[in-house]
C-alpha cells in the first residue's frame, strides 16, 4: 500500500518538476506583512525576478501588518509590508530583539466610502457624520440613515467594514473616531474586501469602506462618496485629490520597513532600490496612487544615508503628506 | 412453530393471511419510502458537488491551458498560474503522508493489538477521539510555536507536512483501529495456533488484511488536509513565490534529495484565497480555475486509493 501510493505521488511530483528548468542555489529576499500592500510588493518582486533571471528569489507573504511586524522583529524577514506605521509595542519588540529598520513610504491608498448607486439621497458625507455612524456609542442605537442626518430617509443603515485585524480598520477608526480600533462592533465585517463590495452592490441601504483599488475595479456598480475635508470642501477619491492632499483625512500612506542588517546583503539593497525606482509605474498598474517622484527620490536618500526608525513614534497620525513625513525626525 | 399454529388455529385462515399480507405490504412500503429518502439525500449531496464543480469549471474555463499549470503567480491575471501552488501542495501532501501513515498505523496497531486495557490506555483513547474535533487553527498555533520556532524548522514544507500530519492523525488512527478490529478473531487465533509471535500475526496478517480500511482513513484525512488554509497561513506559507522547491529526485547520485523539506512554499488553497480577495475581478476567474484543479487533485487522490484498495481486496481470500 505504502509503496504504491508513494510511488504515485512521487511520480506526479516528478512529472511536474521535470517540466520546469531549475535555478541553482539563489539568494532569497523574504518579505511578509500587509495584504493591502501585497499587490504592490508582488508586482515589484515579479519584475525584479524577471530582471535578475532567477538569480535572486523573492518571497512575499500576507500575514497582515501586525503579523508581519511580529516576524520582522523576530528577524525572520528582511522587509515588512505595512498599511499603517509601526506601533509603539512593535517598536519595543524590535528594539528588544536588536532589529533596526528604515521606514519607507511607497504609495498612497485612498480609503473609499461607498454606497449603492440607488442610494440617491447621499453624494457626500462629513467626517462628523461618519463618526456618528461608526463610533462605539452608535452600537445598537444608530440604525437608520435619518438618525445620522435628518435629510436622509428613514431606512435601515447597513454597515460593512473590514475585519478588526486589518490595517484599513485601524486607519479608518483612527481618522474617523479619533482612536485606532475604537469602532462599533455590530457591522458586517470581512477580511475579504470583495465581500464588502458585494454587500454594497446588492443592498440599497448599505455603506462600506475599503481600499481604493476595490472601488476602482467595481466603479460601475457602486458610488464613492465625496468626503468633506478639513478645508470644508467635498472631495471624491482620485489620484489627483490624494496627491494634492485634498482628499483628507481618508488617504493614507503605505509603507515598507527594511531591516538594516539585511540591507547589507547586496540582493536586499538591490531589491529596495529597484522597488523605489519602479514604484511610480508599478503602483499605478495595481491601482494604487504613486507618490510624487520627488518623494521616491527622498526615500532613496534615506536608504543611502541609513535614516533609522519611524517618524511616527508609535502613534498614528492622520492626513499627513508623504513629503512632510519624509522630512520629519525619526525615532527608534 | 407448532405452538403458534395451535394458537391461531381457531381464527379463519383467510383472515390470518389477510393480516399478514397487510403488514407485509406496509413493511414493504416503508422499505421503499426509505430507499427513496436515501436516494434523494444521496443525489442532493452529489448534485451539490456536481453543480459546484461545474460552476467552477465554467467560471474558470478561459484559464485552463498549459500556461496555467506552468506559470508562476503574477500581478497580471492572464499571466498568473498555479505552478508553485500545485507543486507545493503535492510536496506538502507527500511529507504529510510520510509522517501520518507510519505514526497513525503504529498507534492504531499498538492500541488494538498490544495495549493493555487500563486507565492509561483509556485516557489515550479518549484524547485521540477528542483531538479529531479540535479546530485546525489550533494546530496551526501549536505548530508555529513547536515546529517553526522551537524545533527551528522555519516556514518550510517540513513544518507544513508535520502540522497537517498532526491534524489528520486522529482521523487516521480512528479509521485504522476500526479496520484492524474488523479482522476476524479466528484469523489471529489460527496464526497463534501455528506458533506465530504477536509481531508476526500483526505484520503478516492483521495489517495486510486491514490495509483497505487504513487506506480509506488516510485518504479521508488527506482530503481534509489538502484544503486546509488556516494552519498553513499561521505557520507562514507565502502568497507570492515564483520559484520551485529543490526537486526531491535528482539526476546524480544519490538521486534523492531532502533539501525540499526546508524550502519555502505555497499551496493551492492559499493561492485561491489570495486571488479571491484581489480587487481586480479578472483574478476571480483564476480562483475558480484553481478551485476546479484542487477538486480534481482531491478526486484523483481518492481514485488512486480506491484502485489500490481494490487490488488489496483481490489478494485477500478468506
Amino acid at each position: 500500500m505504502n509503496k504504491t501510493s508513494l510511488a504515485a505521488l512521487l511520480s506526479m511530483v516528478t512529472i511536474g518538476l521535470s517540466a520546469v528548468p531549475f535555478a541553482a542555489q539563489a539568494q532569497t529576499v523574504k518579505i511578509d506583512g500587509s495584504s493591502t500592500v501585497f499587490p504592490i510588493t508582488e508586482a515589484v518582486a515579479e519584475e525584479f525576478q524577471i530582471q535578475k533571471r532567477g538569480k535572486v528569489h523573492v518571497t512575499v507573504g500576507i500575514a497582515g501588518t501586525g503579523g508581519g511586524f511580529k516576524k520582522f522583529c523576530a528577524g525572520a524577514t528582511d522587509i515588512s509590508d505595512a498599511s499603517r506605521p509601526i506601533l509603539a509595542a512593535e517598536m519595543q519588540l524590535c528594539k528588544d530583539a536588536g532589529i533596526k529598520y528604515i521606514e519607507l513610504p511607497v504609495a498612497y491608498d485612498a480609503l473609499t466610502v461607498a454606497v449603492n448607486p440607488k442610494a440617491t439621497w447621499v453624494d457626500q458625507i462629513t467626517v462628523a457624520e461618519l463618526k456618528k455612524m461608526w463610533e462605539p456609542a452608535a452600537q445598537g442605537s444608530i440604525k437608520t440613515w435619518n438618525q445620522v442626518n435628518a435629510k436622509w430617509p428613514k431606512q435601515p443603515l447597513n454597515l460593512f467594514g473590514p475585519g478588526t485585524d486589518s490595517g484599513t480598520f485601524d486607519y479608518f477608526t483612527e481618522a474617523v473616531n479619533g482612536k485606532a480600533k475604537s469602532s462599533r462592533g455590530d457591522f458586517t465585517a470581512s477580511e475579504d474586501d470583495n465581500v464588502l463590495v458585494q454587500g454594497v452592490t446588492q443592498d440599497q441601504n448599505a455603506l462600506a469602506y475599503f481600499g481604493f483599488a476595490y472601488y476602482a475595479a467595481n466603479a460601475g456598480k457602486m458610488k464613492a462618496l465625496k468626503v468633506v475635508n478639513s478645508a470644508g470642501q467635498a472631495v471624491g477619491p482620485s489620484d489627483v485629490a490624494v496627491l494634492d492632499g485634498s482628499y483628507n483625512p481618508l488617504s493614507r500612506p503605505l509603507f515598507i520597513y527594511v531591516n538594516v542588517d539585511s540591507l547589507k546583503k547586496p540582493e536586499v539593497k538591490e531589491f529596495v532600490d529597484f522597488y523605489l525606482s519602479n514604484a511610480q509605474s508599478l503602483v499605478k498598474e495595481v491601482k494604487y496612487v504613486p507618490l510624487a517622484p520627488a518623494a521616491y527620490q527622498m526615500a532613496k536618500e534615506h536608504v543611502k544615508n541609513g535614516k533609522l526608525g519611524t517618524v511616527f513614534g508609535g502613534v498614528s497620525k492622520v492626513g499627513l503628506k508623504v513629503e512632510d513625513l519624509l522630512k520629519m525626525e525619526a525615532k527608534q | 412453530m407448532s405452538a403458534s399454529n395451535a394458537s391461531v388455529s381457531h381464527i379463519p385462515s383467510k383472515l390470518v393471511a389477510d393480516a399478514a399480507m397487510k403488514s407485509l405490504q406496509r413493511h414493504k412500503l416503508i422499505d421503499q419510502l426509505f430507499v427513496i429518502l436515501g436516494m434523494t439525500i444521496l443525489f442532493a449531496s452529489l448534485l451539490t458537488l456536481a453543480v459546484l464543480f461545474l460552476d467552477l469549471v465554467r467560471d474558470g474555463a478561459p484559464r485552463f491551458g498549459w500556461d496555467f499549470f506552468t506559470n508562476f503567480p503574477s500581478r497580471n491575471a492572464q499571466r498568473a498560474g498555479i505552478l508553485s501552488a500545485w507543486v507545493g501542495t503535492c510536496l506538502v501532501m507527500l511529507a504529510t503522508v510520510c509522517v501520518a501513515m507510519p505514526v497513525g498505523v503504529a498507534a492504531a496497531v499498538y492500541l488494538e493489538e498490544y495495549a493493555p486495557k487500563n486507565i492509561f490506555t483509556a485516557i489515550i483513547e479518549i484524547n485521540v477521539t477528542n483531538l479529531a474535533g479540535v479546530p485546525s487553527i489550533i494546530y496551526g498555533l501549536l505548530a508555529l510555536g513547536l515546529f517553526v520556532y522551537k524545533l527551528e524548522l522555519g516556514q518550510s514544507i517540513a513544518s507544513a507536512g508535520l502540522t497537517l500530519a498532526l491534524l489528520i492523525l486522529p482521523i487516521v488512527i480512528v479509521a485504522s483501529r476500526e479496520a484492524i478490529r474488523a479482522v476476524p478473531r479466528n484469523i489471529r487465533e489460527a496464526a497463534y495456533a501455528l506458533g506465530a509471535t504477536r509481531w508476526e500475526v500483526t505484520a503478516h496478517h492483521v495489517v495486510p488484511y486491514s490495509s483497505g480500511g487504513i487506506l480509506t482513513g488516510l485518504i479521508i484525512g488527506l482530503s481534509r488536509a489538502i484544503g486546509e488554509t488556516a494552519p498553513i497561513i499561521t505557520i507562514g506559507a507565502l502568497a507570492f513565490i515564483a520559484f520551485l522547491p529543490t526537486p526531491p529526485i535528482g539526476s546524480e547520485f544519490p538521486y534523492l534529495s531532502f533539501t525540499w523539506l526546508s524550502d519555502p512554499f505555497t499551496v493551492m488553497p492559499i493561492q485561491m484565497f489570495n486571488w479571491v480577495s484581489r480587487p481586480d475581478t479578472a483574478f476571480q476567474v483564476n480562483a475558480a480555475a484553481a478551485g476546479a484543479v484542487l477538486l480534481v487533485m482531491t478526486l484523483a487522490m481518492n481514485g488512486i486509493a480506491i484502485y489500490v484498495r481494490y487490488r488489496f481486496r483481490k489478494k485477500i481470500n478468506w
